[in-house]
């Protein structure tokens, strides 16, 4: 385990923001360049996972294990949010035959 | 210290191919990678109850799912609907000032370089659940309700509408 702890010494918190900054702005590039629901789904979930990586690196960094807590909670979380809404792309696949984003332009009106 | 630049390289390399990457069964293969570089990280970080529940939850449960409703619905290459060159470019200008503005507001925040000392004890799991169980107890039964709550919400919204059907 010690030589786990070494791996990480050295390595600046800010190199940890910017990294998981970078993370998360590919995510927000995903969920505006692509069209297909499931695929921005998954984008939304790169985004909760790099804030959960910067959650985990800000509490060991303070010696704080309710960040950690937090971390878990965000994952249960998202378990919830893939779940109901998937079964809603299913339903809107089994209407529309079609995983677009645009055809739910409808529901505007 | 390198291994967390080459790992944070290949969580970046792969996430970007998770977007770009044409096919979305490819995608979701590639996202499970990025995940699975997440779970190194979390290593580094010596947070293992951390590690091992990303690696379960998210890898084996939630991507399994979006796997599969991949598969449900025969998605592939030739149905995948993509944007305008206009939109993207748009796009990847919208996403770049978005990093730019993050990477701004780290320099005018000087938050303290100190470095990241990990804590050998905090993320071990006999630690995290005496918090979890001590201070988090009804947060931590609230968010068995709200996955209860989901399960039933996706059955009902996934099942099959017989008396619509009957009735049209």
């Amino acid at each position: 385990m010690d030589n786990i702890i070494q791996q990480i010494h050295g390595v600046p918190l800010n190199h940890y923001l910017i990294f998981c900054s970078v993370i998360f702005s590919i995510g927000v590039l995903g969920v505006l360049i692509r069209r297909n629901v499931i695929i921005i789904m998954m984008s939304i979930e790169l985004m909760l996972n790099s804030v959960n990586l910067l959650l985990a690196a800000f509490s060991a960094h303070s010696g704080d294990p309710s960040g950690q807590v937090f971390v878990f909670f965000i994952m249960a979380l998202a378990a919830a949010e893939v779940a109901v809404g998937l079964a809603i792309i299913i339903m809107v696949y089994r209407n529309t035959k079609s995983v677009d984003i645009e055809t739910l332009s409808r529901l505007r009106w | 210290m390198t291994l967390f630049y080459f790992v944070a390289f290949l969580s970046i390399f792969f996430a970007l191919m998770t977007i770009f990457t044409k096919n979305p069964v490819h995608s979701v293969l590639y996202l499970v990678i990025t995940f699975f570089t997440f779970t190194v990280h979390y290593i580094l970080l010596n947070a293992q109850f951390l590690a091992v529940v990303n690696f379960i939850a998210y890898m084996g449960a939630i991507m399994v799912l979006f796997l599969f409703v991949l598969m449900l619905l025969n998605l592939n290459k030739e149905t995948e609907p993509m944007r305008s060159h206009v939109v993207k470019f748009m796009g990847a200008i919208a996403g770049m000032c978005l990093l730019i503005t993050f990477l701004g507001a780290f320099r005018v925040l000087e938050t303290d370089t100190g470095l990241v000392v990990a804590d050998p004890e905090i993320g071990l799991v006999k630690n995290l659940g005496k918090v979890l169980f001590k201070d988090f107890l009804l947060p931590f039964e609230i968010s068995s309700i709200l996955l209860l709550t989901a399960m039933v919400g996706a059955v009902l919204l996934a099942k099959k509408e017989t008396r619509v059907k009957q009735n049209g």
